[in-house]
């Protein structure tokens, strides 16, 4: 607030030496001022971030932590652990046979991903390239959009009759059926992103002689970059933190996913503190190294889609 | 010849759509006819059934346990939506000044967001259920030395804490994106006219942020009322079923307690509700757009 004073004022300083000087001392405590409330803000925004990472500095501790560690007051849990070891780690990696889980999660998700952006940006440039001219591409847009309103706990029930009948009740199934959750909003982020992209591009592809279905690929596709990587962010985040769809079904067969293993785990062995922390930490390991790389993208990939969406 | 052009660029504008339509029509369209239809029957979801017209919908209305499930899903959605967006509007102004280390909070605030609900949630049932409950006998606070997930009253707080601390995140970035895109001229105008930083906020932030302030509100009231994996992981519906959410109750009645044709009507009003907020939304943003 008060930096936008300074701009106010700059014009001021070119003017005779007389008015600069007595601008001077009315401007001083004001810089004071904003030194003291940007002082404040990060103050409180840093306190603030107490309440973000104490539940991660305690998952870590325990996890680090053997059971006999653990008194009953509150200093047993979190203080820090006496001797470093990994032990916790391996038996939970053991327990949730973590590398199988981790693996069928990184298939599920990217799986996911590829067929989002492969279909969706198909459907979402060929819509937002005629729904302004024709109408039944307008309705078919229209269509596919309101499926954002469908809440899934009305599909799971017909969904797990439908996936067990057609033998999808299985990773595949699981694949398809977030193809089909994220297409609303992904279909709408695309072919609103065709604004963008100018015409000329296909016209001039067009005279040259190419397919559309050639100059789509060559050339739009690769234009779209943008959206792809927002497309991709928000599917990957909505898919690999999943409970509900892998639970209904999967439910018969052996595969898990990443967050389902702790929900078996939790069951099984949701008494040993010590294990199922290392547990936790280890589900939430991959996304976490993923965010410390990318959070750029990853914020502005959400807040597009968010904002777009 | 030219025609002939025309019509292939037609039909590959059409096999590009089909993939996408045949899936969407299987997989959204035909299990939401058959839920439709199963919610007019006394299917338990296996053996036979015969068709009850309206019997479903009906029970729903003096059906205690629905009653409940839909207070507490109200209850928590729209408290939640409250606290959620006064937070992330507190949040985004002060991440939005000119201050230090604003990146690196900025990446710490949004973290919530990456996250998981189930292991979020696992790990703040340990902290309602131990850890509080030591701080407060060591501080001797009495009513927090029990877990609060054990009460029946202050069970459905502990969900609320754990579904704003992450939704805080996802709000907090959107209303970030909507302070960036108010022009710095205005304050200037704003600071000629000697406004106080309160009469700044009310007057020509908050009006220039009503945009946001709208999606947000629908966005988080929408994702609140859907609640289901903090739930999972914190009290499965419990205590006495006090924090049973509508989408818990169909997935664990319609599941496994041989309910699937009464549910299927449960999810139908739920369904209806969503469009019915939905559209709500549609005619505020209409109404903004026109404002414009």
């Amino acid at each position: 607030m008060s930096e936008k004073m300074i701009n106010v004022t700059e014009p001021v300083a070119t003017e005779p030496v007389v008015t600069e000087t007595e601008k001077k001392p009315s401007r001083k405590p004001k810089t004071n001022k904003r030194k003291a409330s940007v002082f404040v803000i990060t103050a409180f925004l840093i306190i603030g971030c107490i309440t973000i990472l104490f539940p991660l500095y305690i998952t870590i501790v325990i996890a680090l932590k053997s059971p006999s560690e653990m008194t009953n007051d509150i200093s047993g849990a979190l203080s820090l652990p006496q001797h470093f070891s990994l032990d916790n780690f391996a038996e939970a990696m053991r327990v949730t046979d973590f590398w199988r889980s981790l693996g069928n999660s990184v298939l599920i998700t990217g799986a996911s991903i590829v067929l989002s952006v492969i279909i969706h940006s198909m459907a979402g440039y060929a819509l937002g390239r005629n729904m302004n001219r024709k109408k039944k591409f307008k309705m078919i847009y229209f269509y596919i959009v309101s499926g954002m309103f469908v809440p899934f706990a009305i599909l799971m029930m017909p969904l797990v009759k439908q996936t067990s009948i057609l033998g999808l009740d299985n990773m595949f199934g699981v694949i398809l059926l977030y193809t089909v959750f994220y297409m609303p909003m992904n279909v709408m982020l695309y072919s609103g992103y065709m604004k963008n992209v100018p015409l000329a591009m296909e016209e001039a592809a067009d005279i040259d002689g190419a397919s559309a279905w050639r100059t789509y690929w060559t050339i739009i596709f690769p234009m779209m970059k943008p959206m792809h990587a927002t497309v991709a962010i928000l599917t990957a985040l909505g898919t690999w933190n999943d409970v509900m769809t892998p639970l209904v079904i999967m439910s018969g067969s052996e595969n898990t996913t990443l967050p389902l293993a702790q929900l078996n785990f939790q069951t099984q062995f949701g008494t040993n503190y010590n294990l199922a922390f290392a547990s936790y930490l280890l589900a939430l390991l991959p996304i976490l190294i993923l965010y410390i790389f990318c959070q750029k993208q990853i914020i502005g990939g959400v807040a597009t889609g968010a904002v777009k969406g | 010849m030219k025609n002939k052009k025309v019509l292939s660029k037609r039909m590959t504008y059409v096999v590009m759509i089909a993939p996408a339509l045949i899936l969407f029509i299987l997989f959204n369209t035909i299990p939401l006819i058959t839920g439709a239809f199963y919610s007019f029957t006394n299917y338990k979801g296996y053996g036979s059934f015969e068709f009850v017209g309206l019997r479903n919908y009906i029970d729903l209305f003096s059906d205690a346990r629905v009653g409940n499930s839909y207070l507490f899903t109200f209850k928590y959605a729209i408290i939640g939506t409250l606290l959620v967006n006064v937070l992330s509007l507190l949040l985004a102004l002060g991440l939005n000044s000119k201050i230090k280390f604003k990146s690196a909070l900025r990446a710490v605030y949004f973290l919530p967001n990456v996250l998981g609900g189930l292991v979020v949630g696992y790990i703040f049932s340990f902290i309602f259920t131990y850890i509080i409950p030591a701080i407060a006998s060591a501080l001797h606070i009495n009513f927090l030395e029990n877990s609060i997930l054990a009460g029946e009253d202050t069970a459905w707080i502990g969900v609320l804490i754990v579904g704003v601390w992450q939704a805080v995140a996802m709000n907090t970035i959107i209303y970030i994106s909507g302070l960036q895109t108010i022009p710095a001229d205005i304050y200037e105008a704003g600071m000629i006219d000697g406004v106080t930083p309160w009469q700044k906020f009310r007057h020509l932030t908050l009006p220039m942020l009503m945009p946001f302030v709208t999606t947000n509100l629908i966005l988080s009231t929408k994702n609140m009322l859907m609640v289901f994996d903090q739930i999972m992981a914190l009290t499965k519906g419990g205590p006495a079923q006090s924090t049973e959410s509508i989408s818990y109750l169909i997935y664990k009645n319609g599941m496994d307690g041989g309910q699937f044709g009464f549910q299927s009507a449960n999810a139908v009003v739920f369904f209806i509700v969503i469009v019915a907020i939905s559209i709500f939304q549609m005619v505020i943003t209409n109404k903004k757009e026109e404002q414009l």
